[in-house]
């Protein structure tokens, strides 16, 4: 199935969208399911695209959109609890109305990558910008080849979509590697930073491309695990995430060097973004 | 059944080596299995041995009184556990303790030492092997270290 982003409409007019469901995922992480008040069939959107949260008298946040491409007659948002405005948001109780701007920016290339082996490397939070990326391959399984998903957190309860990486894992060709940089007692899993996964992944670099999301720090070290790997520069992608306020590129709040997060990517391609990400001044 | 010599060329450590040098290192080593949930090795005890696993994990522990033991890393197949036998004092730095069954080659260290300083062929070729294993754990540690996914306020 092909997938496209719903047409464009004034993207600076916020759109109702009722909260329908808030559910805790870590101690300060929680995932919301919006429904649109005025438009029956929601909006369709790219995996790795976000939108632009109102939460009235309070602010306006850019949040990746982290459910379902396939259903998008409900938007899905997975935020971390950490300032007033995220607050607000995860506060809001059922039934409450958020302004929805978007879905903006530009996703992964899972169109382009048909055929391909499909490298997940997400870290944290990183995660939710990725899952709509995998519930397409997974939707569409015949027509990607494997899918490895390699996911770092900080402790076991920091671990996010719990159930869902041990049901991903039990698809066909899917590999899912999960470590922590903390372990307890009671995780018999792996221990140590993403990077210490490759070793277990069987990468094949002619047919894979590698899709990135997480803290910067961890997605250059990544990027270098990949280079050692065999991969090309152009069949790696990272999502990109500065202060974004617009979200359509006039502001200028977002500027990465050339580029505006929030219009150009915050989905890039390695190769157009390589120099920028070794600059202390951006 | 394997033999010894020829698990120890096929695994990824000693990829390359010299089979001279390999059939050095066999007369060093040894099977060995370990029960999930026991210690393979203990801080401070004398470090003579390291081990290549062949399957299992194994987690590396440190110990801090009154709390529960904190995994700093774990190790798989194809992986190696020890380098405290390479340098004095040849005492163990951290706790290591099988997470499940793990079937391994133990070799020798104090063994493979003479050997090494009586053929500083092999000696070059084996720290060579360890230096690129310290160097990647040392990344990843600092990686670890900076708390990447910490809340940044």
């Amino acid at each position: 199935m092909t997938i496209t982003a719903h047409a464009p409409v004034d993207p600076m007019l916020p759109h109702p969208y009722v909260v329908r469901e808030v559910a805790k995922e870590t101690s300060d992480t929680f995932t919301l399911t919006l429904e649109s008040a005025k438009e029956a069939n929601g909006r369709s959107f790219l995996p790795g695209q976000f939108s632009m949260l109102w939460v009235f008298g309070v602010g306006e946040l850019p949040i990746s959109i982290s459910g379902d491409p396939a259903k998008h007659n409900r938007l899905v948002y997975t935020v971390r609890s950490v300032g007033q405005a995220t607050h607000a948001l995860v506060s809001q109780p059922v039934g409450n109305t958020v302004g929805v701007r978007g879905p903006l920016g530009a996703g992964w290339p899972a169109e382009a990558s048909r055929g391909r082996d499909i490298i997940v490397v997400a870290g944290g939070i990183g995660l939710a910008p990725l899952r709509p990326l995998i519930y397409h391959v997974l939707s569409n399984r015949k027509e990607y080849g494997r899918l490895v998903i390699l996911y770092g957190a900080r402790s076991p309860r920091e671990l996010l979509y719990r159930k869902e990486l041990a049901s991903w894992a039990r698809n066909r060709d899917t590999q899912v590697l999960v470590t922590l940089d903390y372990g307890g007692l009671g995780w018999k899993g792996h221990v140590g930073v993403v990077t210490t996964l490759f070793k277990y992944a069987r990468l094949q670099p002619g047919r894979s491309v590698a899709m990135i999301c997480g803290p910067e720090i961890m997605m250059r070290f990544v990027t270098r695990e990949l280079e050692t790997h065999g991969l090309r520069h152009d069949d790696i992608y990272l999502s990109m995430e500065r202060n974004m306020k617009c979200g359509v590129g006039f502001c200028g709040h977002c500027q990465y060097g050339p580029h505006f997060i929030c219009k150009d990517g915050p989905v890039f391609r390695y190769e157009k973004i390589r120099p920028l990400l070794e600059k202390y001044e951006l | 059944m394997e033999s010894l010599e020829h698990i120890i060329a096929e695994h990824p450590f000693f990829a390359g080596l010299d089979n001279s040098f390999t059939s050095l290192m066999v007369s060093c080593a040894s099977n060995v299995r370990f029960k999930a949930d026991t210690y393979i090795l203990r801080e401070g005890d004398p470090a003579n041995t390291f081990y290549l696993i062949r399957e299992g994990k194994v987690g590396v522990e440190v110990f801090a009184p009154s709390r529960k033991p904190i995994i700093i890393a774990t190790l798989s197949v194809g992986e190696i556990l020890g380098w405290s036998w390479l340098m004095p004092p040849f005492q163990w730095k951290f706790h290591a303790r099988a997470i499940d069954c793990v079937r391994a080659i133990a070799l020798d260290g104090k063994c493979l030492r003479t050997k090494c300083e009586e053929n500083h062929d092999l000696g070059y070729a084996v720290l060579k092997r360890f230096a690129q294993i310290i160097e990647k754990r040392l990344e990843s540690t600092r990686l670890q270290l900076l708390d990447v996914y910490a809340v940044r306020r």
